[in-house]
């Protein structure tokens, strides 16, 4: 440790061959995030994200409020997935409290999850298109997702930041006639995506640039943590809804995807697949659902832990695993709450993707891990 | 707001007092630990005995606490033995009345078919400072990077976030803190939040 300067202020000596360039931390359609990466002409030599430039301290402020009240700031990481990254705290509180979720709540819980997911893998995909100059596939997904924000409009009042999951089920019931709305969108929604095939992913153009670039082997994926879409094109079959399933995911038919090759291309078809699973699931889960019958368990106001108590709670996210750590001790406030975020557990990869890459392909690398820079900060 | 009346609402009125909440888990304890989780635990007894307290047995969950020096061996065993390969999360927790801080690891298996819903929490204690200097005082803990690759940067964010040093770890830089942050770290409960 330098006692005189901060470490990331002291001097560094460079080869005179490397050059440093900071690429960011402006805004590249998601949050500020910056790469230093050095470059040895046109290839990457070595490559150092740093993360932070919208760090919120949602964990702090998670500790001054009570388990109802933390509800709306916790959402804001990720405000395109906001039920999915309540969800792990959801559950873990119910936990604490000792909370049974009633049926029907439970499956409005995982079509709401499954729309969210949707809706932030079209946002992602939109900037994944636009990343590599393909602008159509920016304006596609941007309009087709407003397809499931009407959706989860009707469901729960607001078009992102929800706030609809709760310990003890959702807020609010469904509105009358959702669910023939909501089969009649989701049956257009998977007939559009069916389209991107034809104009994104099987075009030469996007394949040229994402295959074999950044290949991360199923060995590395394993010893550097990886999780999601990440992990899964990589050949590692690890899906929580499958391996761990949470709430009613163990009675409803889907799959996962598994790609083998660990490229940009793999990394960057996965959540799109995932979209037709969830298509699956949502229509699954209609019919399913219980046709009515309560949404909720009332709660008292300032729900207690019971003394000392910890809770691990993951959830399967657009971004892979989604763990929150509470602990309490016994006080309406949690002692401490941990988000640990698939975009945090990604970013690791990146200095391994990049070394050796051009420059130039950076960007298809970078976003096809997933990652959203507010998530990973917190 | 639905309105379920046959729901009765959860909590009970009394205020839960510590000492009869140290009492309510023993009971539960009693009756049944899950098979499985408990044959984990039964395994890291029996190798490191006395070394390692198992803090609970839940399903899905077995969470054991160790000594500082003791965490690196422990996490060894887990990896080459019991198979755990990465860590999901890694979280600080500040307890100034002890005046300690906890390390928590989250360990999860990929290659093992068996280990997939489990989690191991593994958690360890650190001396805390009244007045911290991160990286130059007694707050310090052996980095398990070299054990378990992923924790980098969970290490990395508890440095800067609670000031606990990881020997051994490569990259002791601040991750998403400003460089030139001048004040104590910020998750440690004597860091107050402005108008709270």
């Amino acid at each position: 440790m330098n006692n005189e300067l901060p470490p990331g202020l002291a001097l560094q000596k460079v080869d005179e061959r490397i050059m440093t360039l900071n690429v960011g931390p402006q805004h590249p359609g998601s949050g500020h995030m910056r790469i230093i990466v050095q470059i040895d002409g046109d290839f990457i030599v070595a490559c150092d994200p740093d993360p932070g430039y919208v760090h919120r301290g949602e964990e702090k402020m998670a500790e001054y409020r009570n388990y109802i009240t933390n509800i709306p700031h916790l959402e804001r990481p990720v405000i395109h997935d906001s039920c999915n990254i309540l969800y792990p705290y959801v559950l873990g509180v119910e936990e604490l409290l000792g909370i049974e979720v009633p049926e029907r709540a439970k499956y409005i819980r995982v079509i709401a999850s499954e729309l969210n997911r949707c809706v932030y893998t079209m946002y992602w995909l939109a900037i994944y298109g636009i990343f590599l100059g393909h602008s159509t596939m920016f304006m596609w997904p941007a309009g087709d997702r407003e397809l499931l924000i009407d959706l989860l409009e009707k469901m729960t009042g607001a078009r992102v930041t929800h706030a609809h999951f709760v310990p003890g089920g959702v807020r609010n019931d469904l509105p009358p006639n959702f669910e023939d709305v909501c089969l009649r969108q989701v049956n257009y929604f998977e007939k559009r995506i069916k389209e991107y095939a034809a104009i994104f992913y099987d075009n030469p153009i996007l394949i040229a640039r994402t295959a074999n670039t950044g290949v991360l082997s199923r060995q590395d994926a394993i010893r550097l943590g990886t999780t999601g879409s990440v992990l899964r094109a990589s050949g590692v079959d690890y899906d929580l809804r499958k391996k761990e399933p949470y709430d009613i995911y163990d009675e409803l038919d889907f799959q996962t995807n598994v790609l083998k090759e660990g490229d940009s291309y793999a990394r960057s078809k996965i959540p799109w697949l995932d979209m037709m699973e969830s298509c699956r699931i949502i229509r699954h889960a209609l019919q399913k659902m219980p046709k009515s019958g309560s949404v909720r368990v009332k709660l008292k106001p300032n729900p207690k832990g019971k003394g000392l108590d910890s809770v691990y709670k993951r959830v399967e996210s657009g971004r892979g695993s989604l763990g929150c750590y509470i602990v309490s001790d016994g006080k309406p406030e949690p002692y401490r709450v941990k988000l640990s975020v698939g975009s945090f557990r990604n970013l690791i990869a990146l200095p391994y993707l990049l070394k050796g890459e051009k420059l130039g392909n950076m960007p298809a690398v970078y976003w096809s891990l997933n990652y959203w820079p507010v998530e990973a900060d917190r | 707001m639905s309105s379920d009346s046959d729901n009765e609402p959860i909590e009970t009125t009394s205020d839960v007092t510590p000492a009869s909440t140290k009492t309510n888990p023993t009971p539960e304890k009693e009756i049944e630990l899950p098979k499985f989780e408990k044959g984990l635990a039964d395994k890291i007894v029996e190798k490191f005995g006395t070394r390692v307290k198992v803090a609970f047995v839940k399903p899905d969950r077995v969470r054991i606490n160790v000594s500082r020096d003791d965490i690196k061996e422990v996490a060894e065993f887990l990896r080459d033995v019991l198979n755990f390969d990465h860590a999901e999360s890694v979280s600080g927790v500040d307890y100034p009345q002890d005046k300690e801080i906890e390390v928590v690891y989250h360990l999860g298996s990929y290659t093992d078919s068996s280990l997939s819903r489990q989690v191991l929490v593994l958690a360890t204690r650190a001396q805390r400072e009244e007045n911290p200097i991160p990286g130059n005082d007694a707050t310090k803990l052996p980095s398990l990077r070299e054990v378990f690759y992923s924790v980098e940067f969970h290490e990395r964010e508890i440095f800067e976030m609670f000031g606990v040093y990881f020997q051994g770890h490569p990259d002791n830089r601040r991750l998403l803190l400003p460089e030139d942050w001048a004040d104590l770290p910020p998750l440690r409960k004597d860091f107050a939040i402005k108008g709270r």
